[in-house]
């Protein structure tokens, strides 16, 4: 793992309609520093504004206040670099277009060769296990294998930063433990820096190098927990006393800043 | 661990009907239709003669429609009139006369047809893209559909023969007039439906708006356009019959009706013949759309099934 800083927020605030009577401090003042091949899991209340800080990373909005850098260089020429994969809670695949096709979208944008995009897409199902779905259409396969097809044709162009907006929220507990698994195999085999939303404990624990702990209204970081659970994880893991520990440490993190939160409303 | 490689969702539904029967389900209840208004039309009409008795001049109908067979020909006066001379003394027959008038009309309607919908996809796009020029412009669109066709007819009539058009590019153009507007309506709406996050998706990788129009919104859009080309068929018909009238063209299906409607009283039964053959163009053309859409569309992405 390099220790390099691959995102870099600071002093980052984020309003929505300001001057308006909607006003809204959907972030106030994030400082953050994500290390390369770090996997790091925001987790918080909802209106906790996670999603929002995520999509400033992925300059899909820009901040009101502060900077954000991405490998070095502003988050909006990150993203013209194409820095970036993501992964949204619904799969949001192009029904008119078949999985491999699916996951050469983002191949076609980019101006690969049909040579390039086809050994690429056959590489990306393949670490999916979802080769022999190349010609199925999204309709016909699960939420939990369309989800995997959003995480192939995120990876297709080899971003160094994945991010990922709750994801498996949509999907049942045993499929959702599954693509867990399926994601730390991809992140272990790609090196790929790993940003994840998601308000599951245990799976921000599981999953994750550090959990990022925010309080709603406005939005602010309360507390980072190592998560310093041994690699790779699998199915021990969930079963170790440790595991137990990092989700108690979690939830009181969150708990405590409920508490302050209702003492000051 | 391995990940479970069996579908997990059977793709393929599952029917024991065979592959035809969809069709001949379509064809059966589409003959069912029609059978049915033709037992309404004769029922009308023995209805009538019960009521009213014979031949009753129509000032004296006690029934809401006079259903006697000078206003109400039975069906089969119709369809032999089909098969009789236009006139006395032609060789023609009305069911060739009606389908050569048919075919002129057609031209017309096609290009209309054409125009239109280019013109409509083309503010539809724009309109897309510039939200000022929709909002400043579109309460004209609508407007427009507001003025009656008989009003715009013979201004386009007057500038075509100035401009020396041939007459039936004018009646084109008449006809591109109804054609355009749910056109634009339609492809407006379709190239605003993909969600925000498809969109989000094409920014992630730094599309341009040149490729989310055409790998995300055009395709979006297609069924949305589809289901607009094909209401733009039918009155494409409409508007090229209309249009005839004030052209004076004399090949088409405008002047056929109106000249029977002249000599209604002589044989009311032309003039339905000519009502049913207007009628079946304008589902024809309607249908060669819906059989584009198949060959263009999978089965799920139909709107309209």
């Amino acid at each position: 793992m390099s220790n390099a800083s691959v995102i870099s927020i600071s002093n980052v605030s984020k309003i929505y309609n300001p001057g308006q009577d909607s006003r809204v401090a959907a972030l106030e003042d994030i400082n953050l520093e994500i290390h390369g091949g770090e996997f790091i899991s925001l987790i918080g209340p909802s209106g906790c504004g996670k999603s929002t800080l995520l999509r400033l990373i992925g300059d899909l909005i820009a901040p009101s206040v502060g900077t954000l850098l991405v490998n070095g260089k502003p988050a909006p020429q990150a993203r013209r670099d194409r820095d970036y994969g993501m992964v949204f809670q619904q799969a949001t695949l192009y029904d008119w277009r078949s999985v491999s096709k699916n996951v050469q979208l983002p191949l076609e944008v980019m101006g690969y060769s049909r040579a390039k995009r086809e050994t690429r897409t056959a590489e990306m199902l393949k670490l999916v296990q979802l080769e022999e779905f190349g010609k199925h259409y999204p309709w016909q396969l699960s939420g939990g294998m369309q989800q995997r097809v959003a995480i192939a044709r995120a990876l297709a162009f080899e971003p160094s930063i994945l991010l990922m907006d709750e994801p498996f929220g949509a999907l049942d507990e045993m499929t959702r433990e599954r693509m867990q698994m399926e994601v730390l195999r991809i992140w272990g085999a790609t090196k790929t820096t790993v940003v994840f939303v998601t308000h599951s404990i245990p799976e921000a624990v599981f999953l994750s190098t550090r959990v990022v702990v925010m309080s709603a209204r406005p939005g602010r970081l309360t507390r980072i927990i190592d998560v310093d659970l041994p690699q790779p994880r699998g199915f021990e893991t969930r079963e170790q006393p440790r595991f137990f520990e990092k989700i108690t440490e979690v939830r009181e993190a969150l708990r405590r800043e409920e508490v302050r939160g209702g003492a000051t409303s | 661990m391995a990940i479970a490689k069996a579908v997990e969702r059977e793709p393929v539904s599952p029917s024991d009907k065979p592959r035809w029967w969809p069709t001949m389900h379509r064809a059966l209840s589409f003959l069912a239709v029609v059978l049915t208004l033709c037992a309404v039309w004769e029922g009308y009409k023995a209805l009538g003669l019960a009521i009213d008795g014979p031949a009753l001049p129509c000032g004296l109908t006690k029934m809401p429609v006079c259903p006697n067979d000078k206003s109400m020909p039975h069906l089969w006066t119709i369809f032999n009139a089909l098969v009789q001379p236009v006139r006395r003394g032609e060789t023609e027959i009305l069911l060739v006369h009606l389908l050569k008038a048919a075919l002129f009309t057609w031209r017309e309607a096609a290009t209309g047809f054409v125009i239109g919908s280019l013109i409509g996809f083309t503010l539809g796009a724009v309109f897309g893209r510039f939200l000022l020029l929709e909002r400043s412009l579109m309460p004209y669109i609508v407007a427009s559909q507001t003025v009656p066709l008989l009003a715009i007819a013979p201004m386009v009539v007057i500038w075509g023969s100035r401009l020396n058009w041939p007459a039936w590019l004018s009646v084109s153009i008449i006809s591109a007039y109804l054609t355009f507007f749910p056109v634009t309506i339609n492809t407006l709406r379709g190239l605003r439906s993909p969600n925000p996050m498809a969109v989000e998706l094409m920014r992630s990788y730094a599309a341009s708006e040149m490729q989310i129009l055409w790998k995300l919104r055009l395709p979006a859009a297609l069924p949305y356009i589809f289901t607009a080309l094909k209401v733009s068929a039918t009155a494409s018909v409409i508007g090229a019959i209309v249009g005839e009238l004030p052209t004076g063209i004399a090949e088409g299906l405008g002047r056929v009706l109106l000249s029977f409607s002249y000599f209604f009283t002589l044989g009311p039964e032309k003039l339905y013949a000519a009502i049913f053959g207007a009628a079946l163009l304008g589902i024809v053309f309607a249908a060669l759309i819906a059989l584009a859409e198949r060959i263009v569309l999978p089965k799920s992405r139909r709107l309209s099934e």
